[in-house]
């Protein structure tokens, strides 16, 4: 299961392989061989990544510096530079200013990236979970010791702000901002709570690391808890994580033994106490209001914003509400600062991103790598690439409520701000990677059967505006579209987003905008031409969904 | 226990569960650590793990440390086993079930010869 350290892709387009392409990719292999490096550097073509006045390109990742238009006089150079003595053959760089189409997000990218970091998986998969010795053997509960005596409750924050690390829920806030703003509030009680629901389908970080590592969670949140003024938190867990749930229960009871739970921590004012809630099984209850609800012992279903949980949460007093992952990373920044953490990814999203790969690659599973990095280097080096025969056709982000992402957008930089900025999001973190098999209406029926089945029926956009939905798509694929149906899928996706109550609704739409905004070809030949070019839908003339 | 009332009280605790710790690995022969997430719990892990405390236990093994952990990424792999061996270095598993596990507890934690068809490369 060997990693590349280097991914080099040379541009074969025509008019690259006119320049000489092919020459200068042999030439590159031979090169490489000679400093016997082909077990680290995986060398690749790839027909998106040119453009006329610098072909031939070549890319090398993970610094993700652009060289062209290359000679092949030069190859030498660039192998022995760049590849061997690691350093970037500025000479060869092609110029910034052409920079554009896919590649010209590659500018975002600050500095070099490291292979795959471990902040939050740090302890996952090393230590025993239900040993707090273990735990503390390898840096555990320091932080908090740190935080509680030599930090005063605003200097933690501060610290989160400078850090700048951002929600890893979905939503990308600024989490030191959030902290901030319960601290704000004056109130008699004042809760912190563990968003642990992770029902994103595919994904499932939070618990490998709640398994893996489930102190890390505890110690980050009795600093929560001292950072704005709470003495008391809820772990609110997916009802079917037992094996989390009960490690979390371990590690509580033995957190209490060594006096980290319970009053005066570490000999200090502050008092802190935790309950494990088993979640309530609906999708919609990792929406933070919702999650409240269901925490009360109400019906989980979102309430009205605002006011927002930082004001008026559960029990209608201030609450802090954060992710698994991004609690996750809080301890490591405590101990070792703002300023390390922010070695890692790209400028306006620090730290790293735990990935859960799924679908169509050599190898799946989960890992954790600087912010900022390219799907295509998801693919290629730690997905081990397509499965062989198949091409890479898009890729589904976080679960369902993320983004279908063409493969023209396999370049753009994941972080919350480049993704923003080419229309499309993050998620949660689960990368499914599709191959030209897939098809997209059929996809975009999976997502809004799972949205349909969700919607908790509060509010009419999400609860109708999904059927609606999936009623269309699914005469597109039985071959009875009609030209009428674009234009309906395109409204409803705009209604869901513009007036549904929470999240949810808000996201359901995101597929139908995206299939039409990226693969309206493929939408057109299943209504005008009653074609599926993948094969997979049925046109049988029949469509009696909810009839 | 007594509770952790400072920073000095914790690297004290530390360093005791430190020493506990390499009591039992320099006076075992190895440390067995057994993926204990869900993922390796659905492909049989608890089996494995089972095994290899039977094994033990039947072959009169001593000195054997056998710990859990969690999930280290490579579901596709699991069930994991890792095994330390004196100062050599941890050798990573995958796909072990319980004959595989026997094998590994004779061949590699016994005789000292790694099993190479069921390494993974991480
Ligand atoms: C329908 C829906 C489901 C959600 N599910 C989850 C979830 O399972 N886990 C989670 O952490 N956040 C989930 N969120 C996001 C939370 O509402 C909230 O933004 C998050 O917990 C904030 O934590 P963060 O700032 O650390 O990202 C969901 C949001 C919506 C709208």
């Amino acid at each position: 299961m060997k990693n590349y350290r280097s991914m080099v892709l040379i541009s074969n387009d025509p008019h690259s392989m006119v320049q000489g392409a092919q020459e200068i990719f042999d030439c590159i292999k031979t090169e490489v061989k000679k400093y016997q490096l082909e077990d680290e550097v995986s060398i690749a073509m790839a027909s998106d990544i040119s453009r006329m006045d610098i072909a031939p390109v070549v890319v090398v990742y993970p610094e993700a510096v652009v060289y062209g238009p290359m000679k092949i006089e030069d190859v030498p150079f660039l192998v022995e530079e760049h590849l061997y003595k690691g350093r970037v053959a500025n000479r060869l760089q092609a110029p910034k200013k052409a920079l554009s189409g896919p590649i010209a997000w590659l500018s975002a990218r600050e500095g070099s990236l490291p292979a795959e970091q471990r902040i939050v998986l740090e302890r996952a998969g090393v230590i025993d979970p239900e040993s707090i010795d273990d735990y503390i053997i390898h840096d555990g509960y320091q932080a908090l010791g740190k935080a509680l005596g030599e930090m005063k409750p605003e200097d933690v924050i501060a610290t989160l702000k400078n850090s700048g690390l951002r929600g890893r829920g979905g939503a990308g806030f600024p989490t030191g901002l959030k902290w901030s703003f319960v601290a704000g509030v004056k109130s008699d009680k004042k809760y912190v709570v563990c968003n642990a629901d992770e029902s994103e389908p595919g994904t499932f970080k939070d618990r490998l690391i709640l398994e893996g590592d489930p102190h890390s969670i505890i110690e980050a949140m009795i600093i929560a808890g001292y950072a704005i003024g709470a003495d008391e938190g809820y772990i609110y867990v997916r009802g079917e994580y037992e094996l989390a749930q009960s490690r979390l229960k371990t590690a509580i009871q033995q957190a209490k033994e060594y006096g980290m739970l319970g009053k005066n921590i570490f000999g200090s004012a502050h008092s802190f106490e935790l309950h494990v809630h088993a979640g309530a099984g609906a999708y919609v209850c990792g929406e933070e209001t919702a999650l409240l609800e269901s925490i009360e012992g109400k019906r989980g279903e979102p309430r009205p914003r605002p006011p927002y949980p930082t004001t008026d949460g559960l029990w209608g007093k201030p609450t802090l509400i954060n992710n698994v992952e991004t609690l996750a990373n809080v301890p490591a920044i405590l101990r070792h600062g703002a300023d390390w953490f922010k070695t890692f990814g790209t400028p306006s999203s620090p730290g790293t991103k735990v990935y859960t790969i799924l679908g169509n690659v050599n190898k799946t599973g989960l890992v954790e790598v600087s912010m900022g990095i390219t799907l295509r280097e998801v693919i290629s080096i730690y997905a081990k690439g397509m499965k062989s025969g198949a091409t890479f056709k898009l890729a589904q982000t976080g679960g369902s409520s993320g983004s279908i992402i063409p493969a023209s957008l396999q370049d753009t930089p994941m972080d919350y701000d480049s993704y923003a900025k080419a229309g499309v999001s993050l998620g949660s973190g689960a990368l499914l990677i599709c191959s030209e098999e897939t098809c997209v209406i059929d996809l975009a029926k999976v997502l809004l059967q799972f949205f349909k089945f969700e919607s908790c029926g509060k509010c009419n956009p999400c609860r109708i505006g999904n059927i609606r939905a999936l009623q269309t798509l699914d005469r597109i694929s039985e071959g009875l579209g009609t030209a009428q149906d674009i234009e309906t899928l395109q409204s409803i996706s705009k209604n869901l987003y513009e007036m549904s109550n929470c999240g949810l609704g808000q996201t359901a739409g995101a597929p139908l905008k995206d299939i039409i905004n990226h693969f309206r070809a493929e939408v057109d030949a299943h209504i005008k031409l009653k074609v599926c070019p993948a094969g997979v839908c049925a046109m049988s003339g029949q469509s009696n969904l909810y009839k | 226990m007594n509770k952790i009332k400072s920073l000095d009280d914790l690297k004290r605790v530390r360093e005791e569960a430190l020493e506990k710790r390499s009591k039992t690995t320099v006076t075992g022969k190895a440390h067995i650590i057994v993926g204990m997430g869900t993922c390796g719990i659905a492909a049989g892990a608890r089996e494995t793990m089972k095994a290899v405390l039977d094994t033990i236990e039947a072959e009169k093994m001593e000195g054997i440390l056998v710990t859990q952990t969690g999930c280290i990424g490579l579901c596709e792999q699991e069930p994991i086993l890792q095994v330390v061996r004196g100062d050599e270095e941890q050798v990573t598993y995958g796909k072990v079930n319980p004959d595989v596990a026997k094998r590994i507890l004779k061949e590699h934690v016994v005789e000292g010869k790694v099993v190479k068809e069921f390494v993974v490369n991480l």
